[in-house]
């Protein structure tokens, strides 16, 4: 269709398919996404009344200003790493696992409940006995979306999504009722624990061994995917699952097991959530570590080692965040929007990997 | 007006780059009034970006596009139906849930709120009595046989008032009876004024159908000439630049003991309807068993449930004599059973992962590729390389994701996965579907060495040429039931399978010998 009429040059744009994706794209798009994402974000603190300048500067010297910034930016990046390499693991074979939060308090009440019920006075088997619980627990919880949907192909994003909820209420079931602390003065959490169920502190900071436990986790975790048979057949399963049929591949087995493995790294984050840092079950204890980490695990390219420093960049906004609402007195949530932003972007960047734009002048 | 001397269409100076690659350069080609104009080329040779130009889907560089005389320019598909080019995809872009006559009116612009459906079912119909392109307009699209569907397609393009039909490919879904009335039915369409392009691989058909042919090679024209004036030979050869003996030797050979047997197998089809009853056949050591059929008939079942990945309803499947039906599909292939399926990138092969990591798909769990649980990289990277160079495979490195690569090269790396380590059986199905000569004959070669080396070979094939040449025996399929297995398939006329592929059964179809 024409439109318009008369002679003479117009610029035209054209979308067209890239034949092939430079390296240097997947670090460049994420990188541009992610400036865009500020730039827009500046766009709603300007409206907000404040100058985006100052909030973002304010933010980053929150963040990265002193040794209590960037230790309390790497104390927020520590769950949000282990819950990102958790669903990244799923994402890998095209399963959603949407529900690392809920499985992140299923962790956490499982190791409240190894510490009222299960008390042993040594910190190592206490602490061992309470990660194996927290991996069992969120395991199970992933697992049961998983085997819903490897036996009848209900779809796992619902079901994860769902059972957060259940996760959620489950544990403010527990902290306002049978496990609350009598000496809380009503608050709804349970009575700290006791030395041994606690993840050393690092450093003199708020930072704990869980530090080491995501550190590990990716390692490992980059190793079992790029190095070995599982890691394999998961990568097969979620780029063509047609051909993993063809070769041989159990998929309904490894739905399953992928989302145990997933759900267990996510309860052991949330373990090393009360253990190392909060001391206890309390209510509203994560702050959606297991939503951002769907963010993190996107911006990474679902790679393990980015994850870490992903994770230590959203650490930084999250930790900025406060600061926002405290010096400019901007609700919590508009950190939530700025994270909004980068998701959004990220993966509408997505796109420019295998499409390009074109200008081009024709004779019309 | 347009008078006889200008072409419907004409496409002047075409060129057209996808970053850096010239897709066509310079094309020039035309259809004139009441011809049928052949597009030939191997794949990525440029024909099917030049007919998405004419087809409004891109948009070309530079070069022109004039439509009975006047200049033009297709911004979408919209404007080139306007313009009178219809176009029939070897995918139909039909809606299978709606009905025939609904399907006529898909994408027409300024119909009344009230569909008259009266009027739009006897206008149908006048148009199938005078193409002889018989249809019932009330039936529902996905209950007709591919043949049908094809008709409804055409009939699409000639209810928009198309004078100008691509034709991509239309021959390679038919029976040989069905093409016969199509190409009957492009007959009457010339003989009214239309004009039609005919895409195709098969060189019979396009010596047999079309007045011109034109070659692609390269996104250039090699050459455009009058059918009467030409040869299959000297086709083969513009299309390809060199010279190409065109058919593959086949030496005798003495079938050996039962490889591969199906005893009475019955399966279901993804839909859940039995698509394969009661089959029972036999694959020989050095012996190529050719299946004969018309798409859909139950191949890709059989295929299936030999290779171990469909389960059987009834029926059992044995190897060397041991009964194997029921075993996972993963012992099918360490039992030395290999499957080359029809859907390259959709099955076969993984496109996002690269030629290292889809040449293990079959053997990434056992040594020397697999230690214990890890994956040792240093030996897939020799393994690959070798079956890159044995079979070769042109890609700019091992690190290229499988997705760049052209579909013969898709072809002889699949090929080099499943043939490399001798396997006992291997069940190919079209595997020449879509390749360029060159890498056909290779893929036809490569499937007599492995007879020659004492594999069973299963081979499913569309081309019937094809079959003949290579199978020492024949089975015909239809509607998932075996007509019945030739002995002697170079020797048996084509009409004689056609009426097999059509439901004949072997004893009732008077086997005449000779003519092709």
């Amino acid at each position: 269709m024409r439109i318009g009429s008369g002679s003479g040059k117009k610029l035209t744009l054209t979308i067209e398919k890239r034949l092939e994706s430079p390296g240097a794209l997947r670090f460049v798009i994420p990188s541009v996404s992610l400036l865009a994402a500020l730039a827009t974000g500046a766009v709603f603190l300007f409206l907000m009344g404040v100058s985006p300048f100052e909030a973002y500067s304010a933010m980053f010297r929150a963040a990265f200003g002193d040794g209590y910034g960037i230790s309390e930016t790497i104390v927020k990046s520590i769950p949000i790493s282990m819950a990102a390499v958790a669903v990244m693991l799923t994402f890998t074979m095209l399963i959603y696992n949407i529900g690392a939060e809920g499985q992140i308090f299923m962790g956490a009440i499982a190791s409240a409940a190894v510490v009222r019920y299960c008390f042993v006075d040594s910190a190592p088997a206490m602490l061992l006995m309470m990660i194996a619980a927290a991996g069992t627990a969120g395991g199970l919880w992933a697992a049961l979306a998983g085997y819903l949907k490897a036996r009848w192909n209900v779809n796992e994003i619902i079901s994860t999504l769902m059972l957060n909820y259940v996760a959620i209420h489950l544990m403010d079931y527990f902290v306002y009722g049978p496990w609350r602390d009598p000496a809380s003065l009503g608050f709804p959490m349970t009575a700290p624990f006791p030395g041994v169920a606690r993840l050393p502190l690092l450093f003199g900071t708020r930072i704990h061994m869980g530090l080491f436990v995501a550190v590990f986790l990716a390692l490992l975790f980059f190793v079992l995917i790029r190095h070995t048979r599982w890691g394999y057949e998961i990568r097969v399963i979620g780029e063509n699952p047609r051909a993993a049929g063809f070769a041989g591949m159990n998929y309904v087995r490894n739905v399953i097991l992928v989302m145990f493995i997933s759900g267990a790294i996510a309860g052991i984050a949330g373990m090393c959530e009360v253990s190392g840092l909060q001391g206890r079950l309390q209510h509203g204890f994560s702050a959606g570590y297991g939503y951002t980490a769907i963010i993190v695990a996107w911006l990474s390219q679902l790679h393990p080692i980015a994850i870490l420093f992903v994770s230590f960049l959203i650490g930084a906004l999250l930790v900025g965040g406060e600061t926002l609402q405290i010096v400019m007195r901007l609700p919590l949530s508009s950190t939530l929007i700025l994270q909004g932003l980068i998701l959004f972007f990220v993966l509408g960047g997505e796109i420019f990997k295998t499409y390009r734009i074109r200008f081009q002048r024709e004779d019309a | 007006m347009t008078d006889t001397e200008t072409p419907l269409i004409s496409m002047k100076g075409i060129t057209k780059r996808f970053t850096g690659v010239v897709a066509n350069q310079d094309v020039d080609f035309d259809v004139r009034r009441g011809e049928v104009h052949a597009l030939l080329g191997e794949n990525g040779a440029g024909k099917s970006t030049l007919m998405n130009i004419l087809y409004g889907l891109y948009r070309p560089d530079s070069g022109a596009i004039t439509v009975g005389g006047v200049g033009r320019t297709f911004a979408s598909p919209r404007d080139a139906i306007a313009a009178g080019i219809g176009m029939v995809h070897q995918h139909f872009m039909l809606i299978q849930s709606q009905k025939v006559w609904e399907n006529m009116i898909l994408g027409l612009e300024s119909l009344p709120e009230i569909l008259p459906r009266r009027d739009i079912i006897r206008r149908i119909a006048d148009l199938s009595a005078q193409y002889g392109l018989e249809v019932d307009p009330m039936a529902n699209v996905w209950q007709l046989s591919v043949g049908e569907q094809q008709r409804v397609a055409i009939l699409q393009m000639l209810y928009r008032k198309a004078n100008v039909l691509i034709l991509d490919e239309p021959t390679a879904v038919l029976t040989p009876q069905e093409a016969e009335r199509l190409f009957e039915t492009i007959r009457q369409m010339t003989s009214e004024g239309h004009g039609v392009v005919f895409i195709s691989h098969k060189l019979d058909e396009v010596m047999r159908i079309t007045n011109r042919v034109t070659i692609l090679r390269r996104g250039r024209v090699a050459g455009s000439v009058d059918t009467a004036a030409t040869s299959k030979e000297q086709l083969a050869e513009m299309m390809m630049g060199e010279k190409i003996p065109f058919s593959v030797s086949k030496p005798p050979m003495r079938p050996g003991e039962r490889i591969l047997e199906a005893e009475g197998i019955t399966v279901l089809g993804d839909r859940g309807f039995p698509s394969l009853s009661d089959v029972t056949l036999e694959v020989r050591a050095n012996e190529i068993l050719g299946v004969a059929g018309v798409a859909g008939n139950g191949q890709q079942e059989l295929c299936e449930a030999l290779a171990g990945l469909r389960k059987l309803e009834s029926g059992r499947i044995l190897l060397s004599g041991t009964n194997i039906s029921g075993m996972s599909s993963r012992t099918f292939i360490d039992l030395g059973i290999r499957y080359i399926p029809a859907d390259r990138k959709g099955t076969g092969l993984v496109p996002n992962m690269n030629v290292e990591e889809n040449s293990i798909l079959k053997k990434y769990w056992s040594r020397p590729v697999a230690r214990g649980m890890m994956i040792d990289w240093k030996r897939v990277f020799e393994f690959a390389r070798s079956l890159v160079s044995r079979y070769s495979v042109s890609t700019p490195s091992l690190a290229t994701p499988v997705r760049n690569l052209s579909g013969g090269n898709l072809q002889k790396l699949m090929l080099g996965r499943e043939l490399s380590d001798s396997p006992q059986v291997v069940i190919a199905m079209h595997p020449t579907w879509g390749l360029d000569v060159s890498a056909t004959r290779f893929v036809r070669e490569q499937l007599l060495e492995e007879r020659k080396n004492g594999a069973a070979v299963l081979l499913v094939s569309e081309d019937l040429d094809e079959l003949q040449a290579l199978s020492d025996r024949l089975a015909v399929l239809c509607k998932g039931e075996l007509m019945g297995i030739i002995d002697n398939p170079a020797d048996v006329s084509r009409e004689s399978v056609g009426l097999m592929m059509a439901g004949t059964p072997l004893e009732s179809v008077a086997l005449c010998t000779g003519g092709a």
